[in-house]
């Protein structure tokens, strides 16, 4: 059998070739080109038309870029220079004009020698939110607080204002995530009376007065409620700190500031603009809209029809209106509305209504988000015995809100490319008032494009960076398809 | 012996108002509409009061006074003897095309960005990858701002267009030429397009001072009747269908049936294009279209298309791949499969979100006020507030109308939602 076989088969490869390259065709550059740019005759179309729109572009404004001046006084001194470096009728960049104005750009008209201050709230913002932003991972929260800490004490030492005091602070925090992470949400609690404090400045006693607000409505639900229940310690939560502020606060701070006397510099509104005056309100109405976004959405969810009826047409008229009118309602109505005599911040009043603007908004989102549970869900809590707050908070809440991310971070994106806005009711924004500002000097008239480019990228850096976290969390919250 | 136990019937008690769940919600809606009603009497006795010590009074007469102030853009007649209430409408008119404008060419960009998106041309997705991120993650008044001085600081003024005898013997060209055709000029005063007109008009009626032109009605009907005409010839050919099992050709009766009425109507009226001419030191004839009209519908167009486009784009994505493949299978040819079975399915994703977005461009057109176009913020919320110092009034007003324009057309998308959505059991 075996002899038989050794003459049918007088050779057998026991070896492997090796492998030969693909042809050319299939393989490198050429088949990804082949592939993504010239697979048909409408592809090759489109691609070549895509590299005449590049190239266009390209010729019109790199030249532009290339002639970027930094160093100038004044937009006539730009163009000689453009003109005498490139030839008659070249154009250029001036960026001289943000190179000379960016603090305005940044701060709008905040006191020169206390730039430290909006530096150092904003860094403990980010401080602040940065366990919130990390949940899922220590590692990452804690890279995320040491690198803002470094960058806000490079930012304070670069602005020459050595603020001892501050720096320790922030160095403190820093030791507080490494050593007691769970600690540092205290502070995060804290973060709006300290943040205020930072910015607008004033009496020390003021936010310390405020919060005291706060531990007073938690003493008074740990006092009643093993007498009264928990619904009588819940009004009474809500009925002591509204008392506080309305009546005892301000005679508390005052007597507190006189025996006391601790504070720094106050700031007015009116100095407020840039991006200072843009995260103060964008920010500020984050925190707040979505708190509310969800009680309206719960109340146009409930069964109660009165509840359900106010909520329904809170949301749709704020809904239904332009930010402009509401924003106008603030600067123009207030005093109608309000007892006579009665007058407060613009800017409060600016951030009361882009709140109330953005609540309705995410109300609705975080209404798909529960009309998108499974109503088993509802029963499950039911089933379960959990009363209507628990079966919310502990059951239907964390999946509602995971269902609504990118709603959410995109009314919050809204928010912020909205806090614009406010130049229409005389606040310095960072996109017109400030920009306007600037033109209005002889140095910088007929600077466009600069400001323009600047403010447009620092929003988009913003908000880009925005629409990329949500899409981290909603991949790392992603329970499903695994 | 069984003991039957009920429910203990206990004497009603106050303490059950709230730890009772039968009369928790009542007790909750009578303490809601306590407040409510409290806070809102708080809110009108303050007004009272305030318009009291301001020595105003509450009322809308001045809707009849004489406005007194000119609006450069206007599409119904309004001078600066007209009223205040005119001059709100013509605001309103003016919103409502910029709004209309807006809606038409941002979604046609919209669709045709998000479709390419999703080609698989990598440069051509990358392109529009770039286009939209750029434009939705930068405020809409920064793009607005930035197209008004497009507008007003490179395009070109009316008198470099010009060609002399001179540069006709020396050969050179004008520094300016108008596009498409020598049909539209841009130029920093407006842009100049062609007007329609018609030789042999039918004339005009007016309602409320508002005057119709029945040339314009004539084409309105002519353009019903030939889509009208279209959809029985589509009705007719399913019926066929249905009997015979062959679908007949229709497309060119179909193609007649939607031009002959228009186009014959057009061709009877005599309608012809009058181009702007230059004359003098500005364009004559056609229409002029201010550069704040431009500035704000070039604004509105590419920010909203941006968000249509990501509408588009995930429209489609949500419909699975095994459609197409199913559809190939039935032996359906690409163009139908996108017609039966990708669109009908795309467009239940698409349709409530690109109502949102109608609604959004609708809103973000009162930042018309950025340029100074005369929109209904800027004429009721603007000129005629600030005449009148009414701004209780004004602003109430306005309100109520964005308000009513938001209904309108949420209600008619909503209409057309209906139609499109999927019919359940």
């Amino acid at each position: 059998m075996s002899g038989l076989h050794a003459q049918t088969a007088p050779f057998v490869r026991d070896t492997m070739l090796p492998p030969e390259p693909p042809p050319a065709m299939q393989s490198g550059v050429v088949k990804w080109l082949r592939e993504n740019l010239f697979s048909g005759w409408l592809n090759t179309i489109l691609t070549v038309l895509g590299f005449v729109i590049i190239a266009l572009l390209v010729q019109k404004f790199l030249p532009w870029f290339l002639h970027s001046v930094w160093d100038a006084g004044s937009i006539s001194e730009c163009r000689a220079i453009i003109e005498e470096r490139w030839g008659p009728g070249a154009e250029g960049a001036c960026w001289a004009v943000i190179r000379e104005r960016w603090p305005q750009f940044l701060y709008g008209f905040y006191p020169a020698e206390l730039y430290w201050r909006p530096v150092l709230a904003f860094g403990l913002l980010l401080i602040a939110i940065g366990p919130i932003l990390f949940t899922q991972s220590q590692r990452a929260a804690t890279s995320f607080i040491t690198l803002v800490a470094a960058l806000t004490f490079v930012s304070i030492l670069a602005l020459g204002q050595h603020n001892v005091l501050a720096l320790v602070f922030v160095a403190a925090l820093v030791a507080v995530q490494v050593f007691a992470p769970r600690r540092l949400m205290i502070f995060t609690l804290l973060y709006p009376a300290v943040g205020f404090w930072l910015l607008w400045g004033g009496s020390v006693w003021i936010p310390v007065v405020a919060v005291l607000g706060f531990v007073l409505g938690w003493l008074a639900f740990r006092l009643i409620q093993p007498a009264g229940g928990s619904i009588l310690g819940a009004i009474a939560a809500v009925l002591v700190p509204v008392f506080w502020w309305l009546f005892a606060a301000r005679l508390a701070a005052g007597a507190l500031q006189g025996v006391v006397p601790l504070g720094i510099e106050a700031v007015r509104s009116d100095r407020f603009g840039g991006f200072v005056l843009a995260l103060t309100i964008g920010v500020t109405g984050i925190g707040f809209s979505l708190p509310m976004g969800i009680v309206l959405a719960l109340g146009r969810r409930s069964d109660m029809l009165l509840v359900k009826t106010l909520c329904v047409g809170f949301i749709e008229f704020i809904r239904g209106v332009p930010l402009i009118t509401l924003l106008f309602t603030a600067s123009l109505l207030l005093n109608y509305f309000l007892p006579p005599g009665t007058n407060f911040d613009i800017i409060l009043r600016v951030i009361i209504m882009v709140t109330l603007f953005s609540a309705a908004y995410i109300a609705e989102v975080i209404r798909g988000g529960l009309a998108a549970l499974p109503r088993g869900q509802y029963e499950a809590a039911d089933a379960l015995g959990l009363d209507y707050w628990k079966a919310q908070r502990l059951i239907i809440m964390p999946q509602a809100l995971k269902i609504s991310i990118p709603g959410i971070v995109s009314s919050f994106i809204g928010l912020f490319k909205d806090t614009t806005l406010v130049i229409f009711v005389g606040l310095l924004d960072p996109l017109k008032g400030i920009t306007d500002a600037v033109r209005a000097s002889i140095e910088w008239k007929g600077a466009y494009w600069e400001p323009y480019l600047f403010v447009g990228a620092i929003f988009w850096i913003i908000c880009f960076s925005m629409s990329r976290y949500s899409m981290y969390l909603e991949r790392l919250l992603k329970r499903e398809h695994r | 012996m069984t003991v039957v136990t009920d429910a203990p019937k206990d004497a009603f008690r106050p303490s059950m108002l709230i730890y009772d769940t039968r009369y928790r919600s009542m007790t909750i809606q009578i303490v809601v509409l306590l407040l409510f009603m409290a806070g809102a009497a708080w809110l009108v006795d303050n007004i009272v009061k305030n318009l009291q010590t301001l020595g105003k009074d509450f009322s809308f007469a001045f809707l009849w006074y004489r406005a007194g102030y000119d609006i450069n853009q206007t599409l119904i007649p309004y001078t600066n003897d007209s009223t205040h209430g005119r001059a709100m409408f013509v605001g309103l008119v003016n919103t409502i095309l910029v709004s209309v404008m807006g809606c038409v060419s941002a979604t046609i960009i919209g669709v045709f960005v998000g479709i390419l998106r999703l080609s698989r041309n990598w440069l051509v997705g990358r392109i529009m990858t770039v286009y939209v991120e750029t434009f939705r993650n930068v405020p809409l008044l920064l793009w607005i701002l930035v197209a008004l001085a497009v507008f007003t600081e490179i395009t070109p003024a009316p008198n470099q267009f010009r060609v002399t005898e001179q540069m006709i013997a020396e050969g050179t060209e004008p520094e300016a030429t108008m596009s498409f055709f020598d049909s539209i000029a841009i130029t920093n005063r407006g842009t100049y397009v062609p007007a329609p007109e018609v030789s042999r008009s039918l004339g005009s009626f007016t309602i409320l001072d508002v005057p119709i032109s029945l040339n314009v009605l004539a084409f309105l009907v002519a353009v019903a009747i030939a889509v009208f005409g279209y959809r029985a010839i589509k009705a007719h050919a399913s019926r066929v269908q249905e009997a015979t099992g062959v679908r007949p050709v229709t497309w060119w009766k179909s193609l007649l049936m939607l031009l002959v009425p228009p186009v014959g109507l057009l061709v009877a009226m005599g309608f012809h294009l009058s181009y702007p001419e230059l004359a003098g030191f500005n364009f004559k004839g056609g229409i002029n279209v201010s550069n704040a009209l431009m500035s704000l519908w070039l604004a509105l167009t590419l920010y909203t298309a941006a968000f249509i486009a990501e509408i588009v784009r995930a429209g489609i994505m949500a419909i699975s791949k095994g459609q197409t493949e199913a559809a190939f299978a039935l032996g359906l040819r690409p163009g139908r499969t996108m017609n039966l079975i990708i669109l009908p399915q795309a467009l239940r994703v698409i349709i409530p979100p690109l109502i949102s977005q109608y609604l959004n461009l609708m809103k973000n057109s009162s930042l018309a006020i950025a340029v100074s176009y005369m929109d209904l913020r800027g004429t009721l919320g603007g000129i005629t507030l600030n005449q009148t110092g009414r701004e209780l009034e004004c602003i109430l007003l306005m309100m109520l109308i964005y308000l009513a324009l938001s209904l309108l057309i949420s209600s008619a998308m909503n209409v057309y939602n209906n139609a499109v959505k999927l019919k359940e059991r």
